[in-house]
């Protein structure tokens, strides 16, 4: 399985040689200590029900602490198991047999076992049950309990990513016959149970006695995650000592979080990326080379620059970052061109192009700064942009999918197809281009079967290429993680996860007292 | 006695009243925000079948005249009702299990009362002891200097005061904490001194309208005749203010304590944020991002009765201490 992305290893590369260059001794990885994390991202609506689970607070907390899945992406982007020891499929990849880990108790004391998995997963299909992973688990047609501890899901059609899918932090193992009580209590399987939850304000958690990742991971002795949304009251907590990590730096802060020689900000570029979708099937967008004009009349690296403030990678118009495993780092860059686009523009048989681009800060924050700054680049084309500022109330309801061109933003997903069948299939809900292409929808359903990895590597490639290409979305760039952590705490200068922020949402078993 | 009683009637109809006017016209500038719950709750994922499925739910497909009255009639029973949060974890869950809003408002509702407090033991005796100094020793540098000080905190935005305190007390100092994350166990000294940062902050926003009003009154009651006649008697002027002035001082002090006390519950909301202060105001804005009616309603109906009863506090003490007001003719 390719392992780490380019950039990913980049990073890290540049991380381990920050921390040899400070000449600080990394100390190896020992129990003990109360761990205080700050994080943005809380809500008093807040739950132990992973279905709902959206914000950075629950997933740490929840899928990164007191529960876990059946599988695991570890820092390096690859599969390993969580709860689950093995898996294998048949050769269609439709029927997936999973061994589960044996010796593995709940909280409450009650062992983990094949029923825990399939009430866990029923969860997410239940009549009026919301769920974020209901479309994964929709696919399944047949749980099978082989043994206490083997599991057989049927899939409606093939599917080669599904233990990745298993590794969601919404698809999280409940105890059978107490996922209420589970869901009002936190009980779970995860390194650290539940002391007391106060949503929206704070958690308490400390570490199980015994526990299968003993001597891998979880290695303080308690920990306390305080709900801090407001981004200033967040770093001055981490300035003075009274959190040792945090998340979500306000990148205003940056320097003075820099002249603090007790504090370290860590990022990573993973598949957060933030989007120009429009809408396809409507006039000029419905013209090939209109959406090519506009994909090199936006200067990506200024945007880069002036909205991320350098905390970003510039973008190639997929949607596929480098936390993915079949991520084409080497696809030909859409660059800045305005002669080009005014070429494609007369190709186009137009006599300059006049379009609307909505936008607002609930897109993303800078959003609106990002729209002006594609205006004045696609100046120099001929092209007239018209920025339009939509509320920020009722954004995702009333513009996006809505008005012809818009300001968007993904968080990425784990998988290609995951990504691409959210929002770039023919006729799903969230396709916020229309965007419909034949030989796209077929590698799509190719590779979703396909088991073997350099033939899926290939397909994917070609799919990232023909949306670049061809598809209906301008991504101008993928917007790092940025976190930060005391002295106080250490990796070991380990690969840091970049499929979510803090460390893929994990920093509360991988790091350590230093 | 009997006019205390009336008045105390009165008010307290009055109060009821204005509560009710409250609460619609919160009712109403609630439903007037653009989105509503089911579009705030969902965000990108706001599809038109999930934003039905929630309205359904909660109940938002009725008029919100109907909600309205729902709701009110309930209020009326005492039951303050269950936030749209719980409505829908609880129909997600398939169970009944609702948490009403009393449970989820009684912390929270504690630990804002108890920055109020402490606030005001610290403001109220400071601003008073401030105000009658800058009386005593009027046109002086010490006066101009308390004034200067006061009333460049009171323009201040409270949030600017607050970074400016973490500042000088949090980062460089490092004698308070800049987290106000205060725990249900805390023992009483500990509490305080996490939430020292706070209530320091709303003293310096609060001191300047009480230590003014507190200094004024009692000028103006320095050039009465009776005064003069205490000073002719050869009485310290320190004795003065506070024996002979400050009593007769006292009812427009008061009120304005009143008023100041009222703000330190409804005004609390930036500051709470800004320290991450478990209390109302951190719920309060909260609720208003999802556009959580039920949970806003309440707020607002705690905010104001807190306004009401505070006012009415001050009317009476004001009458109590004001011995024409306490025998009229």
């Amino acid at each position: 399985m390719h392992s780490i992305s380019r950039r990913g290893l980049l990073k890290t590369g540049a991380a381990a040689g920050v921390l040899a260059a400070t000449g600080m001794p990394v100390r190896a990885a020992q129990r003990g200590g109360t761990f205080k994390l700050g994080l943005a991202g809380a809500n008093t609506s807040d739950s132990w029900d992973g279905r709902t689970h959206s914000d950075s607070y629950m997933i740490v907390t929840a899928h990164g602490c007191v529960f876990d899945c059946l599988t695991e992406v570890n820092a390096n982007g690859e599969l390993v198991g969580e709860l689950a020891e093995s898996w294998e499929a048949s050769a269609d990849a439709k029927t997936w047999t999973f061994k589960l880990r044996q010796g593995v108790t709940f909280h409450n004391g009650k062992p983990f076992g094949a029923d825990d998995v399939i009430e866990s997963l029923q969860m997410h299909t239940a009549e009026g049950a919301k769920s974020a992973a209901k479309p994964i688990v929709s696919a399944i047609t047949e749980m099978k309990k082989l043994g206490e501890h083997e599991v057989q899901f049927t899939l409606a059609a093939g599917n080669a990513d599904f233990p990745f899918l298993m590794s969601d932090y919404h698809i999280l193992m409940y105890p059978a016959g107490m996922i209420e009580e589970a869901i009002a209590k936190g009980i779970g399987t995860g390194l650290y149970k539940v002391d007391s939850f106060d949503p929206g304000v704070r958690t308490l958690m400390s570490r199980v006695d015994s526990h299968y990742k003993d001597g891998k991971a979880g290695w303080f002795d308690s920990v306390e995650v305080i709900a801090i949304n407001d981004s200033s009251a967040r770093m001055n907590a981490l300035m003075t000592g009274q959190i040792d990590a945090a998340n979500r730096v306000d990148f205003k802060l940056e320097n003075l979080l820099k002249a603090n020689p007790n504090i370290n900000i860590f990022e990573v570029t993973g598949n957060q990326h933030y989007t120009f979708p429009m809408l396809t099937n409507l006039s000029p967008f419905d013209n090939l080379k209109v959406r090519q004009a506009l994909k090199f009349a936006i200067n990506r690296e200024e945007m880069v620059e002036k909205v991320l403030l350098g905390h970003g990678a510039v973008g190639n118009d997929h949607p596929i970052g480098p936390a993915n495993q079949y991520y084409a780092a080497d696809l030909p860059q859409n660059d800045y061109d305005p002669d080009k686009a005014a070429a494609l523009i007369k190709e186009a048989g137009l006599d300059g192009l006049q379009v609307d681009l909505s936008s607002s800060d609930a897109a993303f924050s800078g959003a609106v700064d990002a729209a002006q700054l594609y205006q004045a680049s696609a100046k120099a084309a001929g092209i007239d942009i018209n920025v339009v500022q939509e509320p920020a109330d009722g954004y995702w309801s009333n513009v996006w999918l809505k008005k012809p061109w818009v300001a968007c933003y993904w968080s990425g997903r784990a998988t290609e197809d995951w990504m691409f069948s959210t929002a770039y299939e023919t006729g799903v809900p969230w396709n916020d281009t229309k965007w419909e292409n034949a030989r796209f929808q077929e590698l799509l359903l190719l590779a979703r079967a396909e088991l073997d990895q350099a033939k899926r590597r290939d397909m994917y490639t070609e799919m990232q290429a023909l949306i670049s290409s061809e598809g209906g979305t301008v991504v101008p760039m993928y917007a790092n993680y940025v976190d930060a952590h005391s002295t106080k705490i250490t990796n070991g200068g380990a690969t840091i996860g970049n499929l979510w922020q803090l460390d893929s949402s994990r920093i509360i078993e991988r790091w350590w007292m230093a | 006695m009997n006019s205390v009683l009336r008045i105390l009637v009165q008010r307290i109809g009055l109060g009821i009243l204005t509560l009710f006017i409250v609460s619609i016209v919160i009712f109403g500038s609630v439903n007037l925000l653009p989105g509503d719950f089911a579009q705030a709750i969902l965000g990108q994922g706001a599809t038109d079948e999930a934003v039905a499925a929630i309205r359904e739910q909660i109940g938002l497909t009725k008029p919100f005249w109907v909600r309205y009255f729902d709701w009110l009639g309930a209020l009326v029973t005492g039951d303050l009702g269950v936030s749209y949060s719980q409505l829908m974890f609880a129909a997600n869950m398939g169970g009944d299990q609702l948490i009403p809003i009393t449970t989820q408002i009684a912390p929270r509702f504690y630990n804002t009362m108890f920055l109020a407090g402490l606030t005001a033991m610290i403001a109220v005796p400071f601003s008073l002891f401030l105000g009658v100094l800058a009386a005593l020793y009027r046109g002086s540098v010490f006066d101009r200097g308390a004034n200067i000080f006061t009333l460049s905190s009171i323009s201040s935005p409270e949030f600017f005061l607050a970074y400016i305190l973490i500042l000088f007390l949090a980062v460089q100092g490092q004698w308070l904490p800049s987290l106000a994350s205060v725990k249900p166990d805390m023992p009483l000294g500990e509490r305080v001194y996490t939430t020292l940062l706070p209530a320091l902050t709303l003293t310096l926003v609060v001191t300047a309208h009480m230590m003014r009003m507190t200094r004024a009154a009692i000028i103006n009651l320095l050039a009465s005749p009776y005064i003069e006649m205490a000073r002719l008697k050869g009485i310290s002027p320190m004795r003065v203010v506070v024996k002979h002035a400050l009593p007769n001082a006292l009812a427009p002090i008061i009120n304005v304590i009143a008023l100041n006390l009222a703000y330190l519950i409804t005004g609390v909301v930036v500051v709470e944020v800004v320290f991450a202060y478990p209390g109302i105001g951190n719920l309060f804005v909260d609720a208003v991002r999802t556009r959580d009616i039920p949970m806003v309603q309440i707020c607002c109906l705690i905010f104001a009765a807190a306004y009401i009863l505070l006012n009415l506090t001050a009317d009476v003490l004001s009458i109590l201490s004001n011995p024409r007001l306490r025998h009229p003719k």
